[in-house]
């Protein structure tokens, strides 16, 4: 059976379409990333996930329950994350937790081993009030809490939002465990560099998707050799590879500027008319194609 | 050729009661310099940066921020920054134009000279069209741009940018950093604080604080060459993941 079954899912909120006609499964255990920029429609597929608002149009179900028809059933197999905090921040850490599992009629012990690995880092705190954590800590509570009813499926938006990276990395470490356990977790994030730890990716921009597939293909559907030219001068490098009709869609990603090559044009001959431009000692190099170079040419696409 | 230093942090230090939030900084920020200063929450980032913004003192230590002493003048450093923070920067009940206005006039400048300023800003960022909007109404990418041109609208020697861009489109995000670009091209010093690092990797200089300290500072090219990861990111892990089992 499948975890979640989606068929043209839209939404709107008055003369705005959030989500529109998107359709997409999720196989049971698999770790599924929603990836796209904020206003993309990733909460609002969410909340419609987790049972909380009716789609305008469309049919979802998760485990072959609908999220409309059947949402009591359905709210015991899900643990839900939304984006923003929304734990109480006058209860404690421990008070958090006891409340979860006395709605849902299980207690801390019954479900223990499943957050132990993440409560445990957070249980010398138990006594701190949930408001006085950091974002980093609040985020494992807030996962705890989601988890504490056993769920089958974890729905998460936005975990990983204004935690820092180090926090990030253990917080994609945590997931990789409870899949291993069983649990199907959906999980959004702007952030495409996390893309690489899912089992597949939807990449959703204005509503609508504009790929899902597993990461790897994701990356391989680029179709075009893609190059990093890198010099000190980033700048003026961009510029001028602008003014280049040799190098196709020049667009700067950090240290270097990534670009397509024309018929016919090969790496020397850029590095030669950079030369020619004054860009002296620039390095270009193949390489492979990230999710986001993928995101940045689908959105072209799209417009 | 010597580099201009705009910022200057000789053994920084600054205590709350028994915390040391920072613990002996000394670095410094040249003139037209991207420079991204990356940390774990609780590191001692905002601390520092609140410091360098003249909204708080240092315990010890000295710090000058374009030539002003940030323990005898603080009041005088904020009148030569610009601050943008992703979370507030514009008014959202009033219109561009008039978030525009509201900023130049706090930063001194009369309507004559802000007027002819603001128009020739819209102008280049295509603005003009959304000139009389409310900000609440403009998409969020854009709001980002206009916050931006609005926090440099005064020709600051250094502009603070407090995680600029978290959440916002690949589209977007590039044009946003092409802009901060541009304005280092003019001289004007960048100073970013993030927690992501696909943003550092468009530093020119990158610091990395950990427990109150500077672990590491240099080009993200060479700390990767240092350390010997592929990105920023696993430099980032290394270096700032703070020991187990503290405070």
């Amino acid at each position: 059976m499948k975890a979640v079954e989606a068929n043209s899912i839209t939404h709107r909120f008055g003369k705005i379409t959030a989500v529109d006609d998107v359709s997409f499964s999720v196989d049971t255990g698999e770790l599924f990333g929603f990836i796209g920029p904020d206003g993309a429609g990733k909460t609002t597929l969410f909340r419609i996930a987790a049972t909380l608002i009716i789609p305008s149009g469309g049919r979802m179900t998760l485990f072959g329950l609908n999220v409309v028809s059947d949402f009591r059933e359905l709210r015991n197999h899900i643990g839900y994350m939304p984006g923003r905090f929304s734990l109480y921040t006058d209860l404690t850490v421990e008070e958090n937790l006891q409340f979860y599992a006395t709605i849902f009629g299980t207690t801390i012990r019954e479900n223990y081993h499943l957050i132990e690995p993440i409560y445990k880092q957070i249980e010398p705190f138990r006594k701190r009030r949930a408001g006085r954590l950091s974002g980093g800590m609040k985020q494992k509570l807030a996962l705890s809490c989601a988890l504490i009813h056993k769920p089958r499926i974890l729905i998460l938006d936005e975990p990983t939002t204004g935690v820092d990276a180090v926090s990030r990395t253990e917080f994609w470490e945590m997931l990789e465990k409870l899949k291993e356990e069983g649990i199907t977790i959906i999980v959004s994030t702007p952030y495409m560099d996390e893309a690489l730890r899912c089992d597949r990716i939807a990449l959703i921009q204005e509503g609508r998707l504009m790929g899902i597939d597993t990461p790897a293909a994701i990356r391989s559907s680029y179709g075009k050799r893609l190059y990093a030219v890198s010099h000190p001068d980033r700048y003026r490098l961009l510029l001028t590879l602008r003014g280049m009709p040799q190098a196709t869609s020049p667009e700067p990603f950090g240290e270097a500027v990534h670009i397509t090559l024309r018929e016919g044009t090969t790496t020397e001959d850029i590095k030669r008319l950079l030369e020619q431009a004054g860009i002296e000692g620039t390095a270009v190099n193949e390489i492979k194609p990230g999710i986001e170079d993928v995101f940045l040419e689908l959105m072209k696409k799209e417009y | 050729m010597e580099k201009e230093k705009v910022i200057e942090v000789k053994d920084l230090v600054k205590r709350f009661g028994a915390f040391m939030a920072n613990d002996r900084l000394t670095f410094d920020v040249y003139r037209g310099e991207i420079f991204g200063f990356l940390g774990a929450n609780g590191a001692g980032k905002t601390t520092a940066m609140r410091i360098l913004c003249g909204l708080s003192r240092p315990t010890s230590g000295r710090v000058t921020v374009a030539g002003i002493d940030a323990s005898r003048r603080p009041e005088e450093i904020k009148k030569r920054i610009g601050y943008m923070s992703q979370r507030f920067s514009l008014y959202e009940d009033l219109t561009v134009r008039e978030n525009i206005e509201l900023y130049g006039g706090i930063y001194g400048m009369s309507m004559k000279v802000i007027i002819p300023r603001r128009e020739a800003l819209l102008d280049r960022l295509s603005f003009t069209q959304y000139g009389d909007m409310l900000i609440h109404a403009l998409p969020l990418g854009l709001r980002q741009k206009l916050a931006f041109a609005v926090a440099v609208f005064h020709d600051p020697e250094i502009v603070f940018l407090d995680e600029p861009t978290s959440g916002v489109d690949p589209v977007t995000r590039r044009q946003f950093w092409e802009m901060i670009y541009e304005t280092a091209s003019h001289g004007i010093t960048v100073f970013v604080t993030t927690h992501y690092m696909d943003e550092a990797e468009y530093c020119d200089r990158i610091a990395i604080m950990s427990e109150g300290q500077i672990a590491a500072i240099d080009s993200p090219s060479a700390l990767r060459k240092q350390y010997g990861t592929a990105s920023v990111e696993e430099l980032f892990v290394k270096i700032a993941r703070p020991q187990k089992s503290k405070t």
